[in-house]
């Protein structure tokens, strides 16, 4: 079994969690053309080595940031998402365009 | 005669043929560059030199030859996809396996047992039925069978009406079947370097020369080799090698797990998969049962076995054999699997000019290595994607054209 520090809960079984990928520069879909939003939500960069990422837990609905290392599945540490994310995101609503 | 073996045993020249020339110096330059010395990088190398007549073709891997994903996929070769683009693709590389052993001149213990995919649900019925027809149109052999058949093609499954999840029907595909995957590696090897392909084992290549979006060369271990094509196939290190050529992927690369048991008597014959149990099981010709599973919960790049993995895919195949249970496990292995979003491959340009993509191949790219080989190697020869590998192009993620083969992955994951 595996253990997960969770910042809420404490360590517990990796099962009770789910990886949600990497933590990445939130776009602004009022302004993001189909590329970039393929790029932003489709690619990846996939890194074979530490990354930054967002975890779940299921149990408490809980998100928060865990930074693990892809090729010797250590995780180096784990915090609550509001020590990166400070402020609000509010986006103007974007204009419906019918998928345009 | 015990003399004779005696002398045979202290030869200082081992009569036996080596299956590979000796690796030779890296020259300078190439035609053509193939990362990866996989099933997909060989395959593409022999159809380069036996087809295209294009013999100037250096493979490069950091391992030896079909030691990555080649050795490591549970062998299941089939074509019971459900978009038309995929049967047609993964059809033909049916046709080519069934006399591949001939052309490749080695026994690749190819047999078509028929594979055998259970639904637990009302909702996989009815993709079984879509599977069905868009088979049976295009001439892949897949009907749809109810209990009564399914008794019939493996009598010792279990078809408890109060099991967890019930059997509801199944998926019968006549032309699935199993192949050795290491003698495939060494049969497209053999061939590859017998029209004059050089293969270069324990040779990493550590960067990409690109000048003015242009691929000309690559950095290796070994020395830098300047080329006139790239073709990347190195599967579980997509997304590793597309950063040396300075681009990234739709590719997010989990290990998956799988094991095989003890030999047991032959009892077996079809192969059997429930993408609602996460599990498939094939018995090889040695008698051990394979058994596969979904890919692991997160990514990472490793081939570690984990005790969770092995005891909820050994669960969920109890469902199906309650008999095994006390049968003994004697091997385990990971291998790392690129997922798409779509769960189809990569295949034809790059952002890169003259670097070609043979990527994506999750957890389906061994039954694909004979058409991959082939068609990769008219791409390369002709500069051109042909029709067949179109709908399994890079842009096709900036199109939002995909090509979604999700519920039609042997397993779920």
């Amino acid at each position: 079994m595996k253990l997960m520090p969770c910042p809420l809960n404490g360590p517990r079984n990796i099962s009770e969690f789910a990886c949600a990928g990497e933590v990445a520069e939130l776009r602004d879909p009022a302004d993001c053309d189909d590329t970039s939003w393929a790029e932003h939500v489709i690619f990846s960069n996939n890194t074979a080595g530490v990354v930054r990422e967002w975890w779940f837990h299921t149990p408490t609905s809980y998100w928060f940031i865990a930074e693990r290392n892809t090729v010797t599945d250590e995780i180096l540490r784990t915090y609550p998402a509001g020590e990166v994310f400070k402020a609000r995101f509010d986006y103007a609503a974007a204009k419906d365009e019918g998928g345009k | 005669m015990p003399f004779g073996l005696l002398k045979y045993g202290f030869a200082k020249t081992y009569p036996a043929n080596p299956i590979l020339p000796k690796t030779p110096e890296l020259k300078p330059s190439y035609d053509v560059v193939i990362i990866g010395a996989g099933g997909h990088g060989l395959a593409t190398a022999y159809y380069l030199s036996t087809v295209h007549g294009i013999t100037n073709v250096a493979v490069l891997d950091k391992g030896y030859i079909g030691g990555g994903n080649t050795a490591r996929n549970t062998a299941v070769i089939r074509s019971n996809y459900i978009t038309p683009e995929a049967v047609r693709f993964y059809k033909e590389s049916v046709d080519i396996w069934t006399g591949l052993a001939n052309d490749l001149g080695i026994n690749l213990l190819y047999t078509q047992r028929g594979q055998l995919t259970l639904a637990h649900t009302d909702a996989t019925v009815r993709t079984f039925r879509e599977r069905a027809e868009v088979g049976t149109h295009l001439g892949a052999r897949t009907k749809m069978v109810d209990l009564k058949q399914i008794a019939e093609i493996v009598p010792c499954m279990t078809l408890d009406p109060e099991a967890r999840y019930p059997i509801q029907g199944g998926l019968w595909h006549e032309d699935g079947g199993t192949g050795r995957h290491d003698a495939m590696a060494w049969g497209y090897a053999m061939g590859a370097s017998r029209a004059g392909v050089e293969i270069h084992q324990k040779t990493e290549v550590t960067g990409v020369t690109v000048e003015n979006g242009k691929a000309v060369g690559v950095e290796t271990t070994r020395g830098t080799v300047r080329c006139g094509q790239v073709v990347q196939a190195v599967a579980g290190m997509s997304s590793v090698v597309a950063k040396m050529a300075g681009f990234r992927l739709p590719i997010r690369t989990y290990p998956l797990q799988a094991m095989v048991t003890v030999p047991l008597k032959p009892f077996l014959d079809p192969m059997i998969s429930s993408t609602a149990l996460h599990t498939y099981v094939s018995q090889t010709a040695r008698g051990e049962l394979v058994i596969g599973g979904g890919s692991d919960p997160y990514e990472l790049y490793s081939t570690r076995s984990t005790l969770d993995l092995k005891e909820s895919l050994i669960a969920d195949t109890l469902e199906l054999f309650p008999f095994l249970a006390e049968v003994k496990l004697m091997r385990q292995w990971a291998g790392m699997t690129d997922m798409t979003p779509d769960y189809s491959p990569i295949m034809g340009e790059s952002p890169v000019q003259n670097y070609w993509l043979d990527a994506g191949w999750g957890t389906w790219g061994f039954k694909a290595t004979p058409v991959t080989g082939k068609r990769m190697a008219e791409t390369v020869a002709a500069g051109k994607v042909p029709d067949i590998l179109q709908p399994f192009r890079l842009d096709r993620f900036r199109s939002f054209a995909l090509a979604n083969e999700m519920g039609a992955t042997a397993a779920s994951h």
